[in-house]
């Protein structure tokens, strides 16, 4: 049966993996090739890179970056950040990743998840989503921009329909009100997403134990769940994890 | 040399660099019917659209596979290629497909046994079924993961080699003789996927 999908992300910021609690206080956790590596062989689903500053100072994706972290790795490889059009994402596709993820650019000019897809099919486009919930809760969670510095008054729900039929292959769904706490996915907000559309929700922000994972994968009816911090520093790898997930009942990728 | 064809159909970097991982040499990327004559090996990759195999039969590479195949060359359909081997797809009726099994390929039903069914599947998934005398799957046991990104399957034949169950089984991977395709994408299905690679590039 098709399983649930552990993803780690490596947030990369001048050449680094960083980490940061609710989008700041940034901590350096290594080389984004050499982890890379790391987490595929520690039973990692699918590796993410995000350049999480490329929008902020305008300025491309590392490329080489890439084309490092690319070149012996055979899982599904997304690379985010200062993708802005067609030709940044073909530059990107051609130094090794499998999807791009787009996130202010996409919200800035929607026509450009058309177009990426056109060129490289809909399952290389993954559309990002920052959200925070605001005083109604889910209902009205807002959707952010430039590295959750911008609100855009869009509603997160309504931009994810609209993703969707614009041709986006997947929703990766950041919750900037859990992101970095460790205590676990907003399951709710992410349930709301995925029952919304047809493609598949990434869910993101929040991880902390095996609880989390299957608790998103259930109530919060996540296809796939994306952490960082708790992989980077030892906390867990996917396959403890993963062995722990099955426990609970949860059908994951193992051996891995 | 192991000719990769370059149809136009999404991205062909992961294909060619699991290629070259493996056997470092003799793998060109080709749009020239002659170059895939001459080949003893032949990769079709692809993602996206079933239209895009329109181009093979506009540059005349679907004769030069014919041939190939007809000579007795190893032919290896990735995803989009695997269902190019059918007579055709629903996704682009009119355009038709190698015509090498039996049916055409069709989308994911949105329901399945009374629940929806989401589309595209998207995700690891294992292959079951597998024939034990398959040459491409030599050594990938029952129930091994290996990585899906599709909207449209193919049906299953006498020649599909193992199924994998969502909305009901599909063809994974067909095979025979010489004419291989795999509907997941072995350059992006870690160890199982290179294993399936060396399968061919060893033949």
């Amino acid at each position: 049966m098709l399983t649930k999908r552990i993803i780690a992300c490596l947030d990369v910021r001048d050449g680094r993996v960083v980490k940061g609690v609710q989008f700041v206080d940034i901590v350096d956790a290594g080389d984004p090739a050499e982890l890379a590596h790391r987490h595929a062989a520690a039973g990692a689903d699918e590796i993410v890179l995000l350049d999480i500053t490329a929008t902020h100072e305008a300025r491309g994706t590392l490329l080489e970056t890439v084309r490092r972290a690319a070149a012996r790795l055979f899982v599904p490889f997304t690379v985010g950040g200062g993708v802005r059009t067609a030709d940044d994402a073909a530059a990107v596709f051609n130094a090794g990743a499998d999807k791009v993820s787009i996130n202010s650019a996409a919200i800035a000019r929607p026509e450009l998840i058309g177009e990426i897809g056109a060129n490289f099919g809909a399952q290389a486009v993954i559309v990002a989503i920052d959200a925070r919930r605001g005083t109604k809760g889910v209902e009205d969670a807002e959707v952010y921009v430039s590295g959750g510095r911008k609100p855009t008054g869009l509603r997160v729900v309504e931009w994810a329909r609209e993703a969707e039929s614009r041709g986006a292959g997947e929703i990766l769904l950041t919750s900037m009100d859990t992101d970095g706490m460790r205590d676990g996915f907003d399951c709710e907000l992410t349930a709301a997403v995925s029952e919304a559309v047809q493609i598949p929700v990434i869910a993101s922000g929040g991880a902390g134990s095996a609880e989390h994972f299957a608790d998103v994968f259930g109530r919060g009816k996540a296809d796939a769940a994306l952490a960082a911090s708790i992989f980077h520093f030892g906390v867990t790898s996917s396959r403890e994890l993963k062995a722990q997930l099955t426990s609970a009942g949860v059908s994951v990728r193992l051996p891995c | 040399m192991i000719a990769v064809i370059d149809y136009k159909a999404g991205n062909l970097t992961s294909v060619v660099k699991a290629l070259h991982y493996l056997v470092a040499r003799d793998v060109v990327v080709t749009q020239s019917p002659d170059v895939v004559r001459i080949a003893d090996k032949v990769v079709l990759p692809g993602v996206g659209h079933f239209q895009a195999t329109q181009l093979l039969t506009d540059l005349g590479l679907t004769e030069a596979v014919r041939e190939s195949i007809a000579k007795g060359s190893w032919f290896l359909g990735i995803c989009v290629g695997l269902q190019w081997l059918f007579e055709g797809s629903t996704e682009a009726e009119g355009t038709n497909g190698l015509g090498a099994f039996a049916g055409m390929c069709e989308h994911f039903p949105a329901l399945y046994e009374g629940a929806e069914l989401k589309s595209p599947h998207v995700g690891w998934n294992s292959l079951e079924q597998i024939k034990p005398d398959s040459r491409l799957l030599r050594g990938v046991a029952d129930g091994s993961f290996v990585y899906f990104t599709h909207s449209w399957r193919a049906p299953l034949v006498a020649a599909t080699a193992a199924v994998t169950n969502y909305g009901g089984a599909f063809t994974a991977a067909v095979e025979r003789g010489n004419v291989m395709g795999v509907q997941f994408h072995p350059e992006k299905s870690a160890d199982v996927g290179l294993r399936v690679f060396r399968n061919f590039v060893e033949l």
